[in-house]
């Protein structure tokens, strides 16, 4: 019977998806993504790293269809590795942020009183600091390194999870089956994981959805700024630090990696956007 | 009202506390002594940087103590003094460029409101119309748009190919020589680029934000009654609804500030303009500690009292949150 509903449940969330168009188009743009991302060593036509200095800075042609940079590398190849940066550093930084939100919201939520007050003050303490500013103080601190970017990103970006979870759990924690599980003798622990947090999954869904797109932005903008993801490992980022220097000569250098980054922001946030219609519609206006 | 104020400057306490924390666990995040730490990254930092580091943090002290001397160094607003070879105190530093990064963030906030005021009205107002759906596509554009990205291309357009603007700085060589006049041409020219770019990007939040807040007010049914007892629709409109759907506005400004601040990081390195955010790129790659923990809190505090001011405009305009 449960079985029955969740399928149910699934079933018109899927076709509610599926009627969004830019959900749709958003969701096949995400997957493509992944797909070039997986397949990059057999996508990218030239070694992303091979440095030919016979070619240098050569505007976009057939041999090279976005062009080479610098060194005489194939940017059309180093695009197409730098996704693989920007969906590692877009996942592992939002499940950071999504494990240390669903925590302290759950606690928060389900405890109420002096520790709901106490770590409310935290995430308002938190996002009274510009974001940006804090996490070049801790990459200040730390050194950049795709490793360092990926975690300060993370701790810097947990609270709007947090507020949602506590959000539901506050509801939720009222509701009469709560009030029999909890009749039933169950743990604190159990009844957390097991009964309030599946409830409360959907818009932590949606949030981590809209913030790899954010992820990914800073990602980029920090290792544009030199204090990210470090050449030569190619990612959107520094790619476009080198479009910067030569901005006067060598336009292709500034234009498709900042292409690459809009498309891919762009494609989670229609996804998340067309999740969170899907899963209420009434927030369709 | 004054009962208001001081209960609001109240509650700045315990989060000015908080942000001096947050600061302090930053500097002593490293593994390891900081002073190792920096000294050893650091080759610009000699013994005598090292002793000096000691002393300012009171490393040697238990860290309640070390927290307790730190923050009252930072009320006399000293903070140290920076690692480059000038050696300059930080807070003169940052009090010569903290007026530039403040006045342009008020120029793009005015250019925001200005501009997403009536698109977000008229967005509500002919809601799912093709004026609504196209700009519901801009905020699309403008909520996926690297802020640094759009800075390359507004370079690549009106700085090069078109040639009408300059690429980076505030000024032209031999601006001292010009007239008044002359000048605010000049300074005009060169931060039309920086200003314009970081406008586009707050725009798409914002008018989207007054749209929300207009589609919940046109329903209410004091404007049903407003239009029935047959006030022309343009007071109906901005007198009735305007009003009251600005003020979550007001509240969104100040929460919005720190993507602001954060933004000019992006932007003065880009078009090489010496404010705040320049200077902190730099103490960031030359690992200048004093600096970066200066700015840090300076801008963490910066921000607080922007929220505070926005509060404090909404209760002047809302007499609900007074009684409150």
């Amino acid at each position: 019977m449960e079985l029955e509903t969740r399928n149910l449940k699934l079933e018109t969330f899927w076709s509610r998806l599926r009627r969004n168009r830019m959900a749709v188009a958003g969701l096949v743009l995400v997957v493509g993504l992944f797909a070039v991302a997986l397949l990059a060593p057999w996508l990218a036509p030239y070694d992303p790293n091979f440095i030919d200095l016979k070619q240098v800075l050569m505007p976009p042609s057939p041999a090279h269809l976005l062009g080479t940079d610098t060194l005489g590398r194939d940017v059309l190849s180093r695009v197409i590795f730098g996704a693989r940066i920007s969906l590692l550093v877009g996942f592992v930084a939002v499940g950071i942020a999504t494990l240390i939100g669903v925590l302290v919201g759950a606690l928060a939520g389900y405890y109420g009183g002096a520790m709901d007050a106490l770590l409310m003050r935290l995430v308002d303490l938190m996002l009274c600091f510009p974001t940006l500013f804090l996490i070049l103080a801790v990459i200040a601190v730390l050194g950049p390194s795709i490793w360092n970017i990926m975690v300060v990103i993370g701790v810097t970006g947990w609270m709007g999870v947090a507020r949602l979870v506590r959000a539901e759990f506050l509801s939720l924690r009222e509701r009469e089956f709560v009030m029999a599980v909890r009749a039933l003798g169950a743990s604190d622990a159990r009844l957390i994981w097991r009964h309030l947090l599946p409830n409360a999954l959907t818009p932590v869904m949606v949030s981590a959805t809209l913030g790899v797109a954010g992820a990914i932005l800073t990602e980029s903008a920090l290792s544009f700024l030199g204090l990210g993801v470090q050449p030569p490992t190619p990612s959107w980022g520094n790619i476009l630090t080198m479009g910067k220097d030569n901005i006067e000569i060598a336009w292709w250098l500034s234009v498709f990696p900042g292409l690459a980054i809009l498309v891919t922001v762009m494609s989670y946030n229609l996804l998340g956007e067309g999740i969170r219609e899907a899963v209420d519609p009434r927030l369709r206006d | 009202m004054w009962l208001y104020l001081s209960k609001r400057l109240l509650f700045m306490v315990p989060m000015l506390i908080g942000i001096t924390l947050v600061s302090f666990a930053v500097i002593h995040l490293a593994p390891g002594t900081p002073v190792e730490m920096q000294t050893t990254m650091n080759p610009k930092a000699s013994l005598e940087a090292q002793k000096r580091l000691i002393e300012l943090y009171g490393l040697d002290k238990p860290l309640p103590v070390q927290y307790w001397d730190w923050l009252k160094r930072m009320s006399r607003l000293d903070f140290g003094r920076s690692f480059s070879p000038d050696r300059r105190p930080v807070w003169d530093k940052i009090k010569e460029r903290i007026g530039i990064t403040l006045g342009l963030n008020l120029l793009s906030l005015i250019i925001i409101m200005a501009v997403a005021v009536p698109l977000g009205v008229l967005a509500a107002y002919r809601a799912h119309s093709w004026f609504d759906k196209g700009t519901t596509l801009l905020v699309f554009f403008g909520f996926a748009m690297p802020s640094f990205w759009l800075a390359l291309l507004l370079i690549m357009f009106f700085g090069v190919y078109l040639d009408w603007l300059p690429l980076s700085g505030l000024t032209s060589l031999g601006y001292s020589q010009l007239s008044w006049w002359r000048k605010l041409q000049d300074l005009g020219a060169h931060v039309t680029l920086p200003v314009l770019g970081a406008a586009f990007l707050g725009l798409a939040g914002m008018s989207r934000y007054m749209r929300g807040s207009m589609l919940e007010v046109i329903r209410q049914d004091y404007i049903t009654t407003a239009r029935a007892k047959g006030l022309p629709e343009g007071a109906v409109i901005f007198k009735h609804a305007l009003r009251n759907a600005l003020l979550p506005v007001i509240t969104m400004l100040g929460l919005s500030l720190p993507g602001l601040i954060g933004g000019s990081v992006i932007f003065e390195t880009i078009f090489a303009i010496p404010g705040m955010g320049q200077l902190l790129w730099g103490a960031v790659m030359a690992r200048d500690y004093p600096v970066v923990m200066g700015e840090l809190v300076i801008v963490a505090f910066l921000t607080l009292l922007g929220n505070l001011l926005a509060d404090v405009s909404y209760a002047l305009v809302d007499p609900r949150i007074r009684t409150g």
